[in-house]
């Protein structure tokens, strides 16, 4: 692929937890894709708007407050209104296999837990965009 | 308690104070001797290269690590400057003269969930199972200042500790616990002077005398914007309340810590045992810097600063950072800041075991890795432990693994023969050359820390932020590259592992629940008053020679809410955001 994977990796919601998102961001950045980090405290609305501002392959969300049953929904809802269906939203955090699996049959894609290693989540964001080629 | 006269005390102020004993120092005759014979040894053993495992053979910080210590290392060695004894400083070996034989540490279990009724009763389980005291976890709402009925609280109610809102919560939370004898903590920073403020207006409305309150408010406003993130207000009017919070305490309640000036936060970002340990102390240092700068005379509030370390995996180099910890404070606060009450110099410290070192594979190794943290925080001399339930990677500790992280403390107090005598590890040359290393190592990042023009204009560089994530990439690289292994994680995996304990899972109900109790609550009080009491805090939050905690405890009063007390000084204090870079 020519173009640089364009990723934009979010922290929504009040959770303060950015050491995963920081360490996934710099790895993503070292495995060759544009990064854009959000920052912390983000709302649904800002995290959206700013995946489209920056035209991104990938929205990676961070979550480690328990809110991802709401926060990852919320985002879904708002990407498929503003017609940015193109993007893969994924992520990682804290959550129950049980919640992964409510997640996944909303078409969320895939969420890494404690322990993963971010090269599982660089081959996944690479293989997905080979599969998914921007029109 | 008198005085040690001792050669450390003629240390000029202001003066250079760094490690007291250690490397550049001439041998003795008898050190030198026992150079050679260790040459010698080395000569006619076979090399490293050749016998030595393919390893890191360093901390989990970083640092090297010999294969063999000796005196040698600890030439220059003083004991009774470097050491003294138990009780007396500069408390290397502890704050107590008699250890663990006189009182065992407290047994504080950190607990928080879903509603302010749903915690009383883990309250009153962990109470019933022989906790000594309590320590409260908010939500993350409640810990950015933010009301359950706020927009940006959604989700997030409840869900990772307890709903906050208004005093009416604040007596559910304690309802048939007597607050004059089980002293409580409360995980609370950015906000903290106002949850402090409902926990005191509620404490008077029945009738407790607020100087009969023992207890810890974690207040540390700078670890917030160094490492967990949950700030209420900029750096500079968040100090203005810390000082606030701590020139009230020092008035009105003297068995009150005003501020638990943490590192745990700090090393779970990320940092190394020697950054948790200097920049948490820069900070208390700071913390004393504005204290005194109010006017306050240093002894008056000194004593009951408390601190909250990490305890990670790394056995001896935790051990010698609580050890290094104290011998810095005692020294800093004596010569520095010429406290001169003892009890501003001890330092006493809570300890809790290192979440970020639990795994989410195979969830019950975690109940081991936690015991022998633990173990550590024992053997440095701590004053309080949590010690990690081994399901809180997935979630929420369930009643079970609570119960197994209270029954390890108690194993460790009463089993194993730890408390017979006052820090068993004092002498050993790997631990006290680790001491002395890892003292050495704080000493320069306070200049690092300085050279940056302090501690706020640090934060607001975003100096720290940046230091912490270099060194959890690092870690994490080395982890990526099997370098250092987690059982479990990157090694001894278990491809097919189903997860088989009970996971405590937070209704959704609750946030319904709590949004619904708050309207009702703010439709019943008297509206007028509230408005009143908050105009006065809006007044007083603009003028700088006021002390906000009066104010925030009448505005708590008359049911005013977190979010509400917030806006009312968020009119002058504004909001932070945190330049975003990685």
């Amino acid at each position: 692929m020519d173009q640089k994977i364009r990723v934009l990796v979010g922290k929504p919601g009040l959770d303060g937890h950015d050491r995963g998102a920081k360490v996934v961001a710099a790895a993503f950045r070292d495995a060759g894709f544009e990064v854009i980090y959000t920052g912390l405290h983000q709302t649904p609305e800002q995290v959206v708007e700013a995946a489209i501002q920056e035209d991104v392959d990938v929205v990676a969300l961070s979550i480690l407050s328990g809110a991802h049953m709401t926060l990852f929904p919320a985002i879904q809802d708002l990407l498929v209104a503003k017609g940015a269906t193109h993007m893969l939203l994924t992520g990682g955090g804290i959550m129950t296999a049980q919640d992964i699996d409510t997640l996944s049959k909303r078409g969320i894609g895939k969420l890494f837990g404690p322990g993963s290693p971010t090269t599982d989540a660089i081959a996944y964001i690479k293989e997905w965009c080979a599969a998914h080629p921007r029109a | 308690m008198t005085e040690r006269t001792t050669p450390a005390a003629a240390t000029a102020p202001g003066a250079p104070v760094g490690p007291t004993a250690g490397a550049g120092k001439p041998l003795s005759p008898e050190l030198e001797r026992i150079a050679r014979a260790q040459a010698e040894w080395v000569a006619r053993t076979p090399a490293r290269s050749k016998v030595e495992r393919d390893d890191l053979f360093e901390t989990i910080s970083g640092d090297k690590v010999k294969a063999l210590y000796t005196p040698t290392v600890l030439a220059g060695f003083d004991y009774e400057r470097d050491l003294g004894f138990p009780g007396e400083y500069p408390y290397t070996r502890g704050i107590r003269q008699s250890g663990y034989r006189g009182r065992l540490w407290t047994m504080r279990q950190f607990a928080g969930f879903g509603s302010a009724a749903d915690t009383n009763q883990r309250f009153h389980y962990l109470l019933a199972h022989g906790q000594d005291g309590l320590s409260t976890a908010f939500d993350v709402p409640t810990l950015m200042g933010f009301d359950s009925d706020d927009p940006r609280s959604l989700g997030e109610v409840g869900v990772c500790g307890v709903a906050m809102d208004s005093i009416v919560d604040m007596d559910t939370l304690f309802k048939g616990i007597d607050l004059t004898k089980v002293t409580t903590s409360m995980t609370i920073n950015g906000p903290a002077a106002i949850v402090w403020g409902l926990f005191l207006a509620n404490a008077e409305r029945q009738g407790v005398a607020l100087e009969k309150l023992g207890g810890t408010l974690q207040n540390d406003a700078f670890k917030e914007f160094i490492a967990q993130k949950c700030w209420c207000f900029p750096p500079r009017p968040a100090v203005r309340l810390v000082v606030d919070s701590v020139e009230f305490a020092t008035q009105h309640m003297p068995k009150w810590n005003s501020i638990s000036i943490s590192g745990y936060h700090i090393r779970e970002a990320g940092s190394t045992a020697a950054q948790e340990l200097a920049f948490t102390l820069k900070d208390g240092f700071t913390y004393v810097e504005e204290c005194i700068k109010r006017g306050l005379d240093v002894d008056t509030f000194a004593p009951r600063l408390s601190f909250f370390f990490n305890a990670h995996l790394d056995f001896f180099e935790e051990i010698a950072k609580y050890r290094a910890a104290r011998r810095i404070w005692a020294r800093h606060m004596r010569d520095v800041y010429k406290a001169r009450k003892p009890e501003s110099w001890l330092m006493r410290f809570h300890t809790q075991t290192a979440g970020c070192s639990l795994t989410a594979q195979q969830p019950e190794n975690n109940i081991v890795r936690t015991a022998i943290e633990g173990l550590a925080g024992v053997l440095g001399g701590t004053q309080s432990l949590h010690t990690n339930s081994m399901d809180e990677t997935l979630a929420l500790p369930s009643d079970k693994a609570v119960k197994i992280a209270l029954r390890t403390q108690q194993i460790l107090a009463y089993e194993m023969g730890l408390t017979n005598t006052v820090d068993p590890l004092a002498g050993s040359y790997y631990v006290e050359s680790l001491t002395n290393r890892i003292e050495q190592q704080a000493e320069e990042l306070f200049k690092e820390i300085d050279a940056q023009g302090g501690t706020i204009e640090a934060i607001e560089k975003g100096w720290f932020q940046r230091e912490i994530h270099q060194a959890s990439y690092r870690y994490q690289l080395e982890v990526e590259r099997k370098e250092r292994i987690i059982v479990g994680v990157n090694d001894f995996v278990e491809s097919d592992e189903q997860i088989d304990i009970p996971i405590l899972q937070i209704d959704p109900q609750v946030e319904k629940d709590q949004v619904a109790a708050l309207k009702k609550m703010r439709e019943s009080r008297d509206n007028d008053l509230t408005k009143r009491r908050l105009a006065a805090l809006t007044e007083a939050a603009g003028d700088t020679s006021k002390n906000l905690m009066p104010p925030i405890i009448a505005a708590a009063a008359a049911y005013a809410t977190e979010g509400e007390i917030r806006n009312a000084m968020r009119v002058h204090f504004g909001d932070y955001h945190e330049p975003a870079e990685f």
